[in-house]
């Protein structure tokens, strides 16, 4: 009998192997400009890119996340699913093409194109990596959690898990050092194909145990859960709270608080995406608007169609493996998808088990992978064309240098990534996305729609709405209960516990319904009362932005 | 050529009646629709935290509201999708693709 254990390592090693020859082949052609560094000298073509993207996108807690809340939370799982989708209509209509058009390499391209380069390309450099940090954690403990239960390690053992969080610091910082844009962009794309595969066959595996009736499929999840309410939206969100022990008295405010806080994460959702700069540097890759645009469809097409089988494999998880086994083996609720496959190839100790849990676990750790390569690169890349380059040497530096200073970038990121994903296991990866998503709505969203769309915007403006979304945002999460005060924070506080250090004060977990408006405010203020204005150049962003012309050409400030 | 030649061509291109008529034109569409989009997301969020009692009835066995609404949140994704596709490749490449070529023209003299 093959051991999924042997088996899994084997898939990896493949798929490491086979990704590393790909990045190091695509770091020799490299060399010859910055351009290959940043994009990938913006030769991809839009189904490449579209397909890239859809690698770049669809993380951890996609795959695992969302399969694991649906599992263990029923219905509202499949929110996050939705709002990830969706989001892709604010990039299509507003943000792709005009930031092809107008951009070079980075988010603050496009930000400081008329403002004063100092101040814009700092904040935005700033709102960068803080949202890539949030975003590189949640798929770090993703990846410590799926690969302890690949490899058999006892899921308590937190050393194991560290090692797992390291090892793949490590992998991400040699694709992006050494392959640049170009590199991780062809991890990105075997990654969308390795999970589209693997999602559909799970999804095919699971309809066929019932029939390929979806209505049979929900039923059973719905019994096997043993809540009436399994398929109904309330089981994590939005939840109606009680006061009394016996659940007879409704307590108003926190049953409200509660909902809000769906209300919070949906927001955060659906205006997240256009505002992640990874996603947006994607946008680079490509010559042309046109491509940019076919790279949105190509992206759309299959991240939506992936969340739609999130619904078969999150019930269908619920159904076949149960959550009792789902949130011993993680309590996040994690491996949901992994344990469905194995369940699936006929359960633990067989041989089609083994192969289902190596195979789906491999592509899930392809997908972490890819995932943190595009974030990594997209931070590095900041940090050297907007804040080395641009604020601390003013424009005047080798390209050869800024390369260099990335790439240093890149291993430092990686390193604080790391430390901070080894003190975050044991969260929920979708729930950590979603932070991310609350920060980049608040402070980068807004940034990016005004700098395109209003001509008054200025760089009070920008600054003002960035560091304004970004402030709110954190200020709002430490004082959340994610920081202190319940079971699941990060300063734990146990309901046998005699006291705690608490402060939270916020009643929501997500800050995006505050942080948000807050981002968009602020950016309108710091217009209003500053004098600035940059008529001229705004009619050059605005006709760069619409026609494309003189398209990756740098503006003269 | 100089900066401030460059400068008077996109003020110039800005101005121009083509211009105009192509920022009209995107921005007639972008807006409205994200407008739009946007307000039946937020619909399905609102209608699932505060109208629970409705969502969970079913349409049929096991099928309920919720589900049928979240389903058709795809399906507008996509529909929109092929919208805009439509609307780029038979109204905006056209008039963006004719000014780039005049922009570019006169930056290179």
């Amino acid at each position: 009998m093959i051991d999924s254990r042997t088996l899994a390592t084997i898939l990896f090693v493949a798929f490491i192997s086979v990704t590393l020859v790909l990045v190091f082949r695509a770091g020799r052609s490299n060399k010859k400009s910055a351009s290959d560094f940043y994009d990938g000298g913006a030769s991809f073509s839009g189904f490449q890119n579209g397909l890239a993207i859809a690698g770049d996108y669809m993380s951890a807690a996609s795959f695992l996340g969302i399969a694991g809340m649906i599992a263990l939370f029923g219905y509202d799982g499949f929110l996050y699913s939705i709002g990830f989708l969706v989001a892709w209509l604010v990039a299509l209509l507003l943000v792709a093409e005009p930031l092809r058009n107008s951009g070079r390499f980075t988010m603050g391209d496009v930000l400081s194109f008329r403002m004063r380069q100092r101040p814009v390309r700092s904040a935005s450099a700033a709102s960068t990596v803080v949202v890539s940090i949030f975003y590189l954690l949640a798929q770090m403990v993703g990846a410590g959690s799926l690969v302890t239960l690949l490899l058999g390690i006892d899921p308590t053992d937190t050393n194991a898990k560290n090692v797992i969080i390291l090892v793949v610091g490590v992998l991400m910082i040699v694709y992006v050092t050494v392959g640049g844009m170009k590199g991780t962009t062809y991890v990105q794309i075997i990654k969308a194909f390795l999970l589209m595969i693997g999602a559909t066959l799970l999804t095919v595996m699971v309809l066929a145990k019932f029939g390929f009736n979806i209505s049979e499929l929900l039923g059973h999840a719905k019994d096997a859960s043993g809540s009436a309410s399994f398929l109904e939206p309330g089981g994590k969100y939005g939840k109606v709270i009680y006061s009394d022990e016996a659940h007879t008295v409704v307590d108003q405010f926190k049953t409200l608080m509660s909902k809000l806080d769906l209300i919070s994460l949906g927001m955060a959702l659906v205006l997240g995406t256009a505002g992640l700069p990874h996603i947006l540097i994607r946008f680079y890759t490509v010559p042309t608007a046109k491509a940019a645009r076919t790279s949105v469809n190509w992206a759309i097409g299959n991240i939506g169609f992936f969340y739609l089988m999130t619904i078969a494999l999150g019930f269908g998880a619920a159904a076949l493996v149960g959550s009792a086994k789902i949130s011993e083996a993680d309590k996040g609720g994690n491996l949901a998808a992994p344990l469905l496959a194995q369940e699936l190839g006929g359960g633990a100790g067989t041989t089609g088990g083994a192969v289902m849990l190596a195979v789906i676990g491999a592509i899930a750790f392809a997908t972490i992978l890819a995932v943190v390569a595009g974030l990594t690169l997209a931070s590095s890349s900041s940090f050297a064309h907007d804040f080395y380059a641009n604020v601390i040497k003013k424009g005047n530096v080798d390209p050869k240098k800024e390369v260099r200073v990335a790439k240093i970038a890149a291993v430092l990121i990686g390193l604080v990534a790391i430390a901070l994903a080894i003190g975050a296991q044991g969260l929920n990866v979708a729930f950590l996305v979603a932070i991310a998503f609350a920060i980049a709505a608040s402070a980068n969203l807004p940034t990016v729609l005004y700098s395109l769309f209003w001509k008054k915007f200025n760089t009070r403006g920008a600054v003002w709405a960035i560091y304004g979304g970004l402030i709110a945002a954190i200020v709002l999460l430490i004082f959340s209960g994610n920081v202190s005060g319940t079971e699941t924070s990060f300063i734990k506080c146990l309901p046998d516990a005699v006291s705690c250090v608490k402060f939270n004060y916020f009643p929501l977990n997500n800050p995006g319904i505050i942080s948000i408006p807050f981002g968009f405010f602020m950016g309108w203020l710091g217009t209003v009362t500053s004098n600035e204005r940059n008529t001229a150049k705004y009619a050059e962003l605005e006709v760069r932005s619409l026609t494309g012309a003189a398209i990756g050409k740098a503006v003269q400030h | 050529m100089s900066s401030s030649e460059d400068e008077k061509v996109w003020v110039e291109t800005q101005a121009s009646p083509e211009f105009q008529a192509l920022r009209k034109k995107f921005r007639n569409f972008a807006f409205p629709v994200t407008a739009a989009f946007l307000g039946w997301y937020f619909l399905y969020v609102l209608l699932t935290a505060f109208a629970r009692d409705w969502v969970s009835q079913e349409v049929a066995p096991n099928i309920n509201i919720a589900i049928v609404l979240g389903v058709l949140q795809f399906v507008s994704t996509f529909v929109i999708m092929w919208l805009y596709e439509r609307h780029s490749s038979r109204t905006l490449d056209p008039a963006s693709d004719a000014l780039r070529d005049k922009v570019n023209a006169r930056l290179a003299k």
